[in-house]
């Protein structure tokens, strides 16, 4: 029977990834002078898992490199190896590794063996370096794992193993004997509590044993001894100056069930003892194995069951599934909408009870929504994980100090948002590390603490999001940027307040930076993380005090897919304006429209002057106002400009659900995408920006105030 | 002509061996089209006007909950004065996996139609450009235009779909 594993590496790819995920962000949380052991554990578990799959998949490659990692881990948790921050690095470099190699078997990118060769270098140098430094510990696990470990062969090459199972079915039980006699010859019996033990005398290895019952059942699960009843025990004549990472990996793999359990200490003593008393030290193993074995049990379950109720809170969907979900509902509160405005003109009286049944409809459908918008919500941290790293590396490349610190990390955006602000945000954390904060002696200098502190936060206010990368470094240099600014011939001037001057360096090609290093400093990035946050309807602030440090706050609307619109009037048709922005609108009164010859109209408000923009003329569309002081002009601004957009009338303002133009026509100048009224009509949804920018392109000269 | 041609013709002629054309009317015309491309047919309702925009683009309509674009083909080929009441028929069109409404004066009847009842469209003679017809359908006395719809739809002509290199 061949099974197509394939179909199964997409699963194998998320989960590795997710546990990679899992284990760098515990590494970079990890104490290293004094690791949390559920943390190790983790890590540990996170390795295993990872191996585990690998091997099931054949990808040998990565097998190897978990392999290390895990036996280094392993002997780490247990205490046998004191951890140190060059192990931290090691991991982190072998958990780049591991993604590389990932990456190469998922999309078949090239994988760099020399950096794979390093990694195993480094941490083979590592578990034989730490030995020497624990030679207490080290003398005694290579005794003890090698008297498990070393095959007790007698003449015939034979050896003879105990093989404890777990609790299971008698049916596997049978299974697994007919499978395991083909190796040689077996006999079975029975424990008190019903488990059975195998006595086997074969020439094959205990790998081919582990991986005849791994078919059934767990290996980990499964206990395997040396018995040494049969052949004469050798243990003298083992090699007894086997290498200690050869002696501890093969101590891991095969008597991980021993020592991997909590009784591991009253165990271990029983098998030093052995050492000295062979003979003894057999059954001694295997009466101690028993309830040692039981207690691993427990101990599994235990965590088997915590994994699995962490399963089971989440499920993988497809975004598609998602998506659709999302559009049905979309459609379910425009058809609800329809009933409502339908039954509006029914005498109340008359109708009550069905106009109750359409309130609790209203009420159930906005609820559905709510909570199907919800499931797209994803917590801030999947962003926030992968920055801890980067910082780390960073910091250390440029030689400066630096602590970071995440709020806010469970706070949910709109998952579209999430992927589209990580390269916008990785940006401006580089700025940060890069030119924000310090070194360590400038700030010693100006009495600061040498580590530099970068906070990275995220809170809802109203409904926006707002994300703020924040430094207590130096501060943004105000006489810099406006001298760099007059070089690059940007209309600056010496008085501008101080928010004006912060925004020019959202200008193409600005950087301040002396230096251009391969972090930062090329001025290529700040406008593009502008432009990336306005295209997804978000703003950009930012506060700088100098010698205090900078913080640039992000705010960004909680979806895409909803919108606050005014739906405005012109004609007989009916256009949406997304609310963030309007800021007034108002009837000019005619003494404040000025005609500029062969420039248009500008309205003056409040002492400024305002180009006016009439949508009938841009859209084509007969008006029922021709002059502004009979319609209604809408104050918008967008790209710091402000313009008055001439319109007949307000109608209201309502939620509309999003929907994009292109998925079945083109883009079209001025219209950002459409919408599907109560009335089951379509209406257009304005783009601000663009209709600015083409009234400037109409008025080539910009209006002053 | 030459042989290439004639043969050319036949293979093209081939493709449509035994399919079923929904047969619409534009002006006195008779127009065949591949009913698979066929999602519904539906009366003209009330659009949503795009402005700037061909006028032939009559706007958008609402078809449950998907935006689509309609054209009306009376506009595009020049057919007398459109007009709109409750006999007017939008087919919509599913067009590699966009969707398009289209405004024609009635729609008759779906027929199969075989090779040998389609004969290769002349160089000139008809409203459309020929790169957009697969041939002549005759069918007794009717004869019904064959329009490559696929190929209409998505050229830039009909300026319905952004060209990517544009």
């Amino acid at each position: 029977m061949t099974i197509d594993m394939s179909q199964f590496y997409q699963v194998f790819f998320d989960e590795a990834d997710e546990l990679l995920a899992e284990m760098e962000k515990l590494l970079l949380a990890l104490d290293v002078s004094a690791p949390d052991s559920e943390d190790l554990n983790a890590i540990f578990r996170a390795a295993h898992s990872i191996k585990g799959g690998a091997a099931t998949f054949a990808f040998n490659d990565i097998t190897e490199v978990t392999h290390m990692l895990e036996s280094l881990l392993d002997r780490i948790r247990k205490g046998e190896m004191a951890l140190t921050p060059e192990h931290v690095d090691a991991f982190l470099v072998s958990k780049d590794v591991l993604t590389m190699q990932m990456d190469g078997h998922h999309h078949g990118s090239s994988v760099d063996q020399n950096a794979v060769g390093s990694v195993c270098q480094r941490l083979k140098a590592l578990s034989l370096g730490s030995a020497a430094d624990t030679p207490a510990l080290a003398a005694a696990v290579p005794e003890s794992a090698r008297f498990e470990a070393a095959p007790v062969a007698d003449a015939d090459g034979n050896c003879s193993f105990h093989i404890e199972l777990p609790d299971v079915p008698q049916r596997d039980v049978d299974a697994l004997a007919a499978e395991l006699g083909l190796l040689g010859t077996i006999s079975q019996e029975s424990l008190a509590d019903k488990r059975v033990v195998f006595t086997l005398t074969t020439p094959e290895s205990q790998d081919s044993i582990v991986a005849i019952c791994s078919f059934v059942l767990d290996p980990d699960d499964l206990k395997i001894t040396h018995g040494g009843a049969e052949g004469s025990l050798q243990s003298s004549g083992a090699p007894t100056g086997l290498p200690f990472t050869g002696a501890a990996q093969t101590g891991t793999d095969a008597a991980k069930p021993s020592a991997e359990d909590p009784g591991y200490g009253i165990f271990e003593l029983e098998k030093t003892d052995a050492v000295s008393q062979p003979a003894v030290a057999t059954t001694a193993a295997v009466t101690a194995g028993a309830p040692a074995a039981e207690a691993k049990n427990f101990g599994r379950r235990a965590t088997d069951k915590e994994g699995a109720s962490q399963e089971s809170s989440s499920i993988r969907v497809g975004i598609e599934k998602v998506d659709q979900l999302i559009n049905l509902v979309g459609e379910l509160v425009i058809t609800q909408a329809m009933i409502e405005q339908r039954i509006s003109v029914l005498d109340p009286i008359q109708y009550e009870r069905l106009l109750n049944s359409v309130g609790q409809l209203t009420r159930n459908t906005r609820d559905l929504q709510e909570a199907v918008m919800s499931i797209r919500m994803m917590p801030m941290d999947y962003v926030f994980s992968r920055f801890p790293r980067m910082v780390r590396d960073l910091a250390g490349k440029l030689g400066k100090k630096v602590e970071f610190v995440t709020r806010g990390a469970a706070t949910e955006l709109d998952k579209g948002l999430i992927e589209r602000i990580v390269d916008p945000l990785t940006h401006l954390v580089r700025n940060s590390v890069d030119h924000g904060i310090e070194k360590p002696e400038k700030r010693r200098a100006s009495n600061k603490s040498e580590t530099g502190r970068l906070t990275l936060s995220a809170a809802h206010q109203g409904g926006n999001i707002v994300i703020e990368v924040s430094d207590d470094g130096g501060g943004l240099s105000r006489d810099r940027i406006l001298a760099k600014a007059k070089q690059q011939g940007l209309p600056v001037s010496d008085t501008m307040p101080d928010a004006d001057v912060w925004q020019l360096i959202f200008a193409p090609g600005f950087s301040t930076a002396e230096v251009v290093t391969d972090v930062s400093g090329r001025g290529v990035g700040m406008d593009v993380v502008k432009r990336n946050i306005t295209a997804m309807g978000g703003t950009v602030d930012i506060r700088s005090v100098p010698g205090a440090g900078t913080t640039i706050a992000i705010s960004l609307p909680l979806t895409l897919a909803i919108l606050d619109g005014m739906s405005v009037k012109v004609g007989e048709e009916v256009y949406i304006l997304p609310l963030g922005y309007v800021i007034e609108s108002l009837q000019p009164a005619a003494a404040d429209v000025k005609e500029i010859a062969g420039q248009g109209q500008v309205v003056k408000i409040r002492g400024d002057y305002l180009p006016l923009i009439p949508l009938y003329q841009i859209f084509a569309i007969e008006p029922n106002f021709t002059d502004p002081s009979q319609g209604i002009v809408v104050i918008l601004e967008a790209d710091g400009k402000k313009a008055a957009l001439l319109v007949d009338g307000l109608v209201g303002q309502q939620q509309v659900v999003v929907k994009n133009l292109e998925s079945n026509f083109r883009k079209v100048a001025g219209i950002s995408g459409a919408t599907i009224l109560g009335d089951g009509g379509v209406s257009l949804i304005l783009d601000v920006s663009a209709l600015l920018r083409s009234s400037r392109q109409l008025n080539a000269d910009p209006v002053f105030s | 002509m030459s042989y290439s041609t004639q043969r050319q013709a036949q293979t093209e002629a081939g493709e449509v061996a035994g399919k079923e054309f929904l047969a619409f009317t534009l002006g006195k015309e008779e127009y065949g089209i591949d009913i698979l491309r066929v999602q519904e047919i539906r009366g003209y309702e009330p659009v949503t006007r795009i402005a700037n925009v061909p006028d032939f683009i009559k706007g958008v309509v609402n078809l449950r909950g998907i935006i689509v674009p309609v054209v009306d083909m009376r506009i595009k080929l020049n057919l007398g004065t459109p007009t709109y009441d409750q006999f007017t028929v939008v087919i919509i069109l599913s067009i590699a996996g966009r969707v398009v409404g289209m405004v024609v004066d009635s729609v008759s009847d779906v027929t199969t139609l075989s090779p040998d009842q389609v004969k290769p469209a002349p160089e000139m003679g008809t409203t459309f450009d020929s790169d957009y017809l697969i041939g002549l359908g005759t069918l007794n006395e009717r004869m019904l235009i064959l329009v490559d719809i696929d190929k209409l739809m998505s050229s830039s002509e009909m300026g319905l779909i952004e060209k990517i290199a544009a």
